[in-house]
């Protein structure tokens, strides 16, 4: 248990930081949004499973040899309210640690999630009053809002999606098909259950760098894969220009009323340009051994340390 | 055939652009006037369901003391798009937008790149069309 207890360690360690940074900062993921996508999930989801192992299994040395004996055997002590005679407060304050870690978690998750729906819902009826359906385009409403803005409202029985008059004014019959596309892509794909996923670790963790660097990455991943799609219904210049459209002309307002807030708080900034550049200067697609192999990786991640709890 | 949001928009349109508070007998006629589908011929019992649906959800209020009930809209239109686009921008200080815009954020010099690049591009266009 010791051994498993260190291995899990060093693996919690390694994707808390060195990993996510190198990934972070790596240049293919732009090649095959995708597949980064699954290796982003992958990392976050062994690296939370790792760090509440290594210390569910050091706490539990006193408690037996291997996992579920040992678990069985706590519970035993818990109704007795008895403790091993080689149980010190170092595994006692492990076991606390991994239950009130794992559940700061869960709870985050389920906080985050009520929340957004809740959001949605009250957005979603907002929406429904405010904006007209526009013709030809099943789920699609427009706004009459001067702001060149387009966004989806996933939601549990009907999506939708939103552009303003601003946007619609702004962008020709193309272009528009190539946002409407986008959108579409975010809505069939579920982005929104990823992102609320890495939004969820952020806050439960803000004082974690790497959590931030996630959701940004994961953040900019699902816009290239939408991208990726309505690159099938335009031609990539079309996309491009659509894109640097909407987003010179949401800076370029004189009286800055709505849009003041776009200069203050960049935290996503250089997201629109590397979609831009990815555009107009393709590189091609990551070799499709390249993205297995990632994809092995990705698997392997998550089957080491669900392996190293169940077997050792 | 309208749907219950159809006609709920309808019934908004109609509080939203109407200076008084209005009975649901007046609502009737005014969607009857308004010519917009499906409201020419609303009974005054769907319009009565329609508006407490929308006070149930905090749009409109119901005056009371008198008979029959008056209803107005809680918040003009405007103020509701400016909420909502608050919303949509993560301009709002409570809540953070539980959606996905076309364009985030963009810096000012991320934005002047993307300028300079437009006019590049047209001008590129316009050689290639030459050419």
């Amino acid at each position: 248990m010791f051994f498993t207890s260190a291995v899990l360690a060093c693996l919690a360690v390694l994707l808390a930081w060195p990993v996510p940074l190198l990934l972070s900062r790596a240049q293919w993921p732009s090649r095959a949004p995708g597949t980064a996508l699954v290796l982003w999930q992958a990392i976050a989801l062994a690296g939370g499973l790792s760090m509440i192992g290594a210390f569910v299994t050091y706490g539990l040395i006193p408690f037996g040899p291997n996992l579920l004996g040992a678990l069985a055997e706590v519970t035993r002590h818990l109704f007795d309210g008895t403790l091993p005679s080689s149980a010190d407060l170092g595994h006692i304050f492990a076991l606390c640690i991994a239950v009130l870690f794992a559940g700061h978690l869960l709870l985050n998750l389920a906080l985050t999630i009520a929340r957004t729906e809740r959001q949605r819902s009250r957005h979603l009826s907002l929406i429904n009053l405010l904006s007209a359906p526009m013709p030809d385009r099943p789920g699609t409403r427009v706004l009459d809002h001067p702001a060149p803005v387009a966004y989806c409202l996933p939601g549990m029985s009907r999506s939708v999606t939103v552009l303003s008059e601003g946007l619609v004014s702004l962008l020709d019959a193309e272009q528009l098909r190539a946002v409407i596309a986008h959108e579409r892509t975010h809505l069939r794909q579920q982005h929104h259950i990823v992102l609320v996923a890495f939004k969820s670790w952020h806050s439960a963790l803000p004082w974690f760098p790497i959590a931030n660097r996630a959701e940004n990455a994961v953040g900019l991943l699902v816009e290239m894969l939408a991208d990726d799609q309505a690159r099938r219904v335009v031609d990539d210049n079309t996309l491009a220009t659509a894109i640097a459209l909407v987003a010179s002309e949401g800076t370029d307002r004189p009286d800055g009323s709505t849009l003041e807030h776009l200069h203050s708080r960049d935290t996503s900034s250089g997201v629109v340009g590397r979609r831009v550049e990815r555009l107009l200067s393709p590189h091609p697609p990551l070799s499709a051994s390249a993205r297995i192999s990632v994809l092995v990786v990705s698997f392997a991640l998550l089957l080491v340390p669900t392996l190293l709890l169940v077997v050792i | 055939m309208a749907t219950l949001g159809d006609l709920e928009r309808a019934v908004m349109d109609v509080l939203w652009s109407s200076d008084d508070a209005l009975s649901a007998n007046d609502l009737r006629d005014r969607l009857h006037a308004s010519d917009r589908d499906g409201a020419r011929d609303v009974a005054v019992t769907t319009v009565l369901t329609v508006l407490s649906r929308l006070e149930g959800k905090n749009f409109v209020s119901r005056d009371r003391s008198m008979r029959p009930h008056l209803y107005r809209s809680v918040t003009s239109r405007a103020e509701h798009t400016a909420g909502l686009m608050h919303e949509v921008l993560g301009t709002a200080p409570d809540r953070e937008a539980a959606l996905a815009r076309f364009i985030g954020s963009v810096s000012p010099a991320e934005a002047e790149t993307l300028r300079e690049l437009l006019g590049a591009s047209s001008r590129n266009a316009a050689s290639s069309n030459r050419q």
